[in-house]
């Protein structure tokens, strides 16, 4: 499953499961992270400090003065992996709002696909999505994938300050910026919803990698009064 | 409430509270935060008899002016920082680092700058009277976690101090050259076959110079452009600190400890971990070069990097 283990420097270690993004590629990544995840929690390995599962890898940090490359390395290939069925991955459905205010890119993706600005939110609205992983910024759900015919590359020239809560696609993956950040995605609208909470120390991303999510359109008033 | 504490007169540049750093939440997109200079940091928290993963202020170039209120303590500078200390009764005594002083009620620090480096560290003996979230006290200003509402501190903020213990104030000292160096040691990275040998050449014969585009996230370079011959993005997959990125302009970005978790360009290297303090505290306008080493030396070189913080500990009394 895993097809490459490489050192990330001289504190990590770099898993490869492959060079394609598929559903079936993510859940061997996320499935080595639940194994791993409890080996830590129940102290059955020491020195990893954090693993980062992503669309096909997944990165093992370590403290070095503690524990090194090859005593991990060894750990990983040596490991069994179950496939653990999950029952706790959720469906989630997020609001947005898409007039022209926070559909910050709308206009010009109509002129990019060559599609009116209706049938580009009937194809993004009408899909239930597939969280690959959280990152980047805290709680980042990168979500796939979307319909063929309203992909896109990144802006040219990434914005300095994205506002929070936008939501954006690039080529099959669609996202929302959970903090005000800078960014390169598209930007179709945005949510009032809260999806990172500092204060839910147990789950503080509303979105996790498994959760299947769908978004709904609301009305700028239903934007302005949302209540969560 | 009787508790001791600093009034923030003069915020500074990017006042902090840091330790060791937040671990197990890259996957949900925490980044570790921390010290930018863990040997710094440990260095201070030594010389007021704390826990070496105590909680302390850190701050960058221009520090805060701060003012104790309400008690008597122990604290103690660490870095290459010019700073004073102002008495109750106007005096003003010049401050060495790595020297532990006692601070009495109404005194104040003034911690001008820092010299030929970016960051310093304030030690309190006992800590800070804060609230860790998620194991750490570290505050990350990107995603609003931590002590002061994820906040860096502004004017008339307080910071309150855990423990008031008048007894045990000792003046403790460590004899210590802050330094740094200009040559980064690298581990070749994911994607360093991305790069044309051109390119290659360049990255380990050349000047890179530290831009103004620097702070606790990164240290954007420029230099030779390095030329990528496979595709300047990847699929996005995880950071580590010490991570050198390549974007399609060609210029690397290395990655400190408020990074982002995930990132989608070429890693041309990694800069090993007994580098990292130094990579964090060179000035914009300093040029670096790029030495390449082995896994297993880097190991050697972290152990060497890890027994002479230990050698400095051990001095401390």
């Amino acid at each position: 499953m895993i097809k490459n283990i490489l050192n990330l420097g001289d504190t990590a270690v770099y898993c490869d499961f492959g060079s394609e993004v598929t559903e079936t590629i993510n859940a061997n990544v996320i499935d080595y992270f639940n194994h791993l995840s409890i080996l830590i929690k129940e102290k059955k390995v020491e020195g990893i400090t954090n693993l980062t599962p992503s669309y096909n890898k997944l990165i093992i940090s370590f403290d070095l003065t503690i524990t090194n490359y090859k005593k991990i390395t060894d750990l990983i290939k040596g490991l069994i992996i179950h496939r653990v069925i999950k029952n706790n991955n959720k469906k989630i459905k997020i609001p947005v709002c898409c007039d022209d205010e926070y559909g910050l890119d709308l206009t010009r993706l109509t002129e990019k696909l060559n599609i009116n600005k209706d049938k580009i939110l009937e194809l993004y609205f009408n899909k239930e999505y597939f969280c690959y992983m959280t990152g980047f910024i805290a709680g980042m759900p990168f979500l796939g994938d979307l319909n063929k015919n309203i992909r896109c590359d990144r802006l040219e020239t990434p914005r300095v300050k994205m506002p929070k809560g936008s939501v954006g696609i690039t080529e099959q993956f669609a996202n929302i910026y959970t903090f005000e950040s800078p960014g390169g995605w598209n930007i179709i609208g945005n949510t009032p919803q809260k999806i990172f909470d500092v204060n839910n120390l147990n789950q503080p991303a509303l979105v996790n990698p498994g959760d299947k999510v769908s978004f709904y359109q609301i009305t700028k008033e239903d934007y302005l009064n949302w209540n969560e | 409430m009787n508790k001791a504490y600093f009034e923030v007169l003069r915020p500074g540049v990017n006042t902090t509270i840091q330790d060791k750093g937040r671990n197990h939440l890259y996957h949900v997109g925490i980044t570790v935060s921390g010290a930018i200079d863990q040997r710094n940091y440990t260095l201070s928290n030594k010389l007021v008899e704390n826990q070496l993963n105590e909680a302390v202020v850190e701050f960058a170039y221009q520090g805060p002016l701060l003012k104790l209120k309400k008690g008597k303590i122990n604290f103690a500078i660490s870095g290459d920082i010019f700073f004073k200390i102002i008495r109750k009764n106007l005096e003003v005594e010049d401050g060495e680092c790595y020297k532990s002083y006692i601070l009495d009620d109404e005194d104040q620090i003034d911690i001008i700058s820092t010299k030929n480096s970016i960051y310093g560290y304030l030690a309190v003996n006992g800590g800070f009277d804060l609230k860790k979230t998620w194991d750490s006290y570290s505050i990350n200003t990107k995603a609003n976690i931590g002590p002061n509402d994820g906040k860096k501190y502004s004017l008339n903020d307080k910071i309150f101090i855990k423990k008031l213990d008048t007894k045990n104030l000792i003046k403790r000292k460590i004899n210590y050259n802050y330094s740094t160096d200009n040559i980064i040691r690298i581990i070749k990275g994911t994607n360093f076959d991305y790069f044309s040998k051109d390119a290659i050449a360049k990255f380990f014969k050349k000047n890179f110079l530290i831009t103004n585009l620097v702070d606790r996230m990164g240290v954007r370079l420029k230099g030779p452009k390095l030329e990528n011959i496979i595709n300047t993005n990847i699929k996005s997959e995880g950071l580590v600190r010490g991570v050198i990125q390549v974007p399609a302009d060609g210029n690397p970005i290395i990655m400190l400890s408020d990074h982002g978790t995930v990132g989608g360009y070429p890693k041309i290297g990694v800069v090993i971990a007994a580098d990292l303090d130094i990579i964090g505290q060179l000035t914009p306008g300093t040029k670096i070069n790029f030495k390449e080493v082995s896994l297993e030396e880097a190991q050697n070189i972290f152990k060497a990097y890890t027994d002479e913080t230990n050698k400095y500990l051990n001095e401390c009394n």
